[in-house]
């Protein structure tokens, strides 16, 4: 909580500063928790409730933890054409995981996500930070090195 | 130190580097990454030691020749440039080992040459086709100055607009702004002068400044190319347009799977600090502004100017009517002008070059040059710039190159989920922003894929529809649940289950909402179902009456078969199926079981390089 404290009391706590402080306090732990919830809500004066709308609202922020390695499949339209739903496929083939879910291990999770922006290089993902471009289903194994 | 004088010695360090030193350049945008650039650096790092030869390494961004990424240019003394493609390892090794240390340039990688002085066998990047069909103002820095280092900017003439417009007033730059007849490179092309005098004739104390980096359009990446590549000019254009609607706080809101266009923000922003370009009182003049930087969190929704508000005040991001607009009300309710990053850029240019300069091409209602990402099924993918005019023929066949694998053009989607497919027959259509209106499209942002005969149009617009059902903000009716009954009814048809009845269903749902829609998120959302029934019926037709998936991409319609005389039992298949749907031994001809087979096309792209044995077929 201390860490949670040293976030906040970057912020004046004004409404404006909610998604700016969800976004850092996701950073930190790869997700918001309940007990982040409340202390936020505490700190801002906005009610929990409404902080939920707000967040849900945003595709960014998730409320369970992430996988060791997080991979995000982009599914922009030149990714889509060049044959995203295959990459999506394979990796849910290779974890035997959906989209959206964790393996049991924590080892990794899946998401798709909208365009990265390397479109000129599609099919893209993201792996952490790490883009990975020219994606086939015969170089899916670059995602899980 | 004064500004002239920074700018005069930045000049000269600039111009030094180009001709009188030995340096590598590396185009470090987001692609180039992607595509290996560091690990390319990493390899130039350890053979320059290796030699103790001394050689500058410096990061640039994305000269927009994507396709042929990780990109490196090398400079020597006396010589001109040279720009290599396709680093690899070895590749790295060779060019510094060859050309940086020995002086001898390697024709067989080589893109081409920039600067003055020639080169055996290498011709002039600038020069080739791709290129010569370009004009590169937006992006005239882009890959040949280092992004983190406002030295570079102010060396190729940044600022200097900025310092112009700071002797004029609003009028004079408004002027200045509508003489250069510059319209809005967010999508909408509203003329950006009179945004900003609307703004003004508001008449308040506080009137804010928004630049519009969420690019949430899929399929394009003009916006990031620039930030990461030549943020300053950007900001530059921020500067301007602060000045002339008398805002003190400006915001950019940039969308968070952009990081590293973020980072190269908010360096650029402390170097405008540290040179008197930003804070209280700028350049003597008694101009104060202030940047803020504020990461979008993904909601395609917040690209549009009301949502987008809500959402830096905290809020969920959902539009609300107009008017008022937001230069008579906007953030806190207060005046605002929202513009593009391409726009910002555009008034940078026009500052720094004059009005005439900038409307020197064009045609006689859409000025200047734009921006395009050239993406899909063409051979030379990247980001390119051309005066508006130019058509999508020349684009995505001189410039672009053709289509992949020398397949056949079908069409090229433009204006992202907004837009539409211009079919082959349109293809002379001039980028304009009235002519593509009339072939049912609009310019959008600038994303153009193109797509071959294997792009089935249906399946085409149902993932738009996918696309715009999840990212509708739910507040309208029509948009909430229309969009989903049309993403059904489409599904419907690729799943080989559609009726005629569906044809008729789409156009009445096509009609509500679009009539019904607070934004033009839910009133655009059809577009993609009426360009593709209007120039692909027969897809359509097909795949209802005939069961037939012309392109031969929607699954219930195919099954993969193994040519028998073709096949020579190389077990390649066998081995890379994930499901073990085939069954052969080696040397003997393999079979694919379609009870197992989950249609993933592993067999045929291994196959295709070897005997191209594996051939999709229709199921009936
Ligand atoms: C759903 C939706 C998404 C949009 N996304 C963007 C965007 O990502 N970037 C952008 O500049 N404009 C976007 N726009 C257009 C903006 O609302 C606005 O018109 C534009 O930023 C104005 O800038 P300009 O006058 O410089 O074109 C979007 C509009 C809608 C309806
Ligand atoms: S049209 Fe759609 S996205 Fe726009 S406000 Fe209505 S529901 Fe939201
Ligand atoms: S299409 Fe995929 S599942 Fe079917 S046989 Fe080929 S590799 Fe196996
Ligand atoms: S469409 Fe996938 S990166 Fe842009």
């Amino acid at each position: 909580m201390q860490e949670l404290n040293k976030i906040l009391s970057r912020y004046a706590g004004d409404k404006s500063d909610l998604i700016p402080l969800l976004q850092d306090v996701q950073s930190k732990y790869g997700y918001i928790g309940e007990e982040h919830m409340e202390e936020i809500s505490n700190f801002t004066k906005v009610p929990q409730s409404e902080i939920y709308g707000v967040a849900t609202f945003y595709t960014q922020f998730r409320f369970t933890p992430k996988g060791k390695k997080h991979i995000a499949v982009c599914t922009g339209t030149a990714c889509h054409v060049t044959g995203a739903q295959h990459v999506i496929e394979g990796v849910e083939r290779h974890l035997s995981i959906k989209e959206g879910e964790t393996t049991p291990d924590g080892e990794y999770s899946l998401e798709s996500v909208g365009c990265l922006g390397c479109c000129a290089l599609a099919p893209a993902a993201m792996v952490n930070d790490e883009i990975k471009s020219k994606l086939s289903l015969r170089s899916l194994k670059k995602l899980f090195r | 130190m004064k500004l002239e004088e920074i700018v005069l010695k930045e000049k000269k360090d600039y111009n030094d580097l180009f001709s009188n030193k030995n340096a590598v350049l590396i185009g470090s945008a987001t692609c180039g990454n992607s595509a290996g650039a560091q690990i390319a650096q990493k390899i130039i790092k350890e053979e320059l030691e290796k030699a103790e030869y001394d050689c500058d390494i410096v990061d640039v961004g994305c000269i927009g020749l994507c396709y042929v990424e990780p990109i490196i240019t090398v400079l020597k003394p006396d010589q001109p440039a040279v720009f290599y493609g396709n680093v690899t390892k070895k590749v790295a090794r060779q060019i510094v080992n060859s050309h940086i240390i020995k002086g001898e340039p390697l024709q067989e990688y080589a893109l081409g040459t920039y600067g003055e002085g020639r080169i055996d066998g290498i011709n002039s990047l600038f020069e080739e086709k791709s290129m010569k069909l370009q004009e590169r103002r937006i992006l005239r820095n882009c890959g040949l100055i280092d992004p983190t280092n406002i030295g570079h900017y102010l060396a190729k003439g940044g600022y200097s607009g900025f310092m112009r417009a700071l002797a004029m007033n609003s009028a004079e730059i408004i002027s200045e702004m509508k003489k250069a007849g510059v319209r809005g490179r967010g999508g909408a092309g509203f003329p950006t002068w009179m945004k900003w005098q609307f703004c003004i004739d508001s008449n308040q104390e506080t009137n804010y400044l928004i630049c519009n980096a969420d690019e949430g359009d899929p399929g394009a990446f003009m916006n990031r190319s620039l930030l990461e590549s030549d943020p300053h000019s950007v900001l530059e254009g921020i500067l301007i347009a602060a000045k002339t609607i008398h805002a003190e706080k400006a915001y950019i809101y940039c969308r968070a799977e952009y990081p590293l266009a973020l980072e190269r923000l908010e360096i650029a922003i402390a170097q405008m600090e540290e040179n008197g370009l930003l804070g209280e009182n700028i350049q003597g003049s008694g101009f104060n502004l202030e940047i803020i930087i504020k990461e979008g969190a993904g909601a395609f929704v917040c690209g549009e100017e009301t949502a987008l508000m809500a959402s830096i005040e905290g809020e969920r991001g959902t539009p609300r009517t107009r008017p008022p607009f937001p230069t008579t009300e906007g953030l806190f309710g207060k005046p605002t002008v929202i513009n593009n990053v391409e726009t910002m850029a555009s008034a940078a240019l026009i500052l720094q070059k004059g009005a005439e300069t900038y409307s020197d091409v064009g045609t006689k209602e859409s000025k200047g040059t734009k921006t395009f990402s050239l993406v899909g099924q063409v051979k030379n993918t990247g980001l390119i710039e051309v005066p508006l005019g130019t058509t999508l023929k020349e684009v995505i066949f001189d410039i672009g190159g053709g289509i992949v694998d020398d397949g056949n053009f079908k069409a090229v989607q433009i204006g992202g989920p907004s837009g539409g497919c211009v079919p082959l027959h349109h293809i002379d259509t001039p980028i304009d922003y009235s002519s593509l209106i009339g072939v049912g499209a609009m310019m959008g942002s600038g994303g153009l894929v193109v797509m071959d005969e294997k792009t089935c149009m249906v399946e085409v617009a149902r993932y738009f529809l996918e696309f715009i059902q999840r990212e509708s903000c739910g507040k309208c009716v029509p948009c909430r649940l229309g969009t989903k009954q049309m993403l059904d009814v489409l599904t419907d048809i690729t799943e080989g289950k559609g009726t005629e009845e569906d044809l008729e269903i789409l156009p009445n749902l096509a009609q509500g909402i679009k009539q019904g829609s607070l934004c033009a998120l839910g009133q655009s959302s059809p577009n993609p179902v009426l360009t593709t029934t209007r120039f692909f019926m027969n897809e359509y037709e097909s795949h209802i009456k005939n069961r037939i998936c012309p392109a031969k991409e929607c699954k219930e319609f195919i099954q993969f078969a193994i040519d028998p005389q073709l096949c020579d039992g190389c077990m390649v298949c066998l081995k890379s199926c994930p499901v073990g749907a085939v069954s052969g031994s080696k040397d003997e001809v393999h079979e694919i079981d379609l009870d197992k087979c989950i249609k993933c096309g592993t067999c045929m792209d291994l196959c295709k390089k070897k005997k191209n044995a594996v051939e999709v077929v229709n199921a009936l």
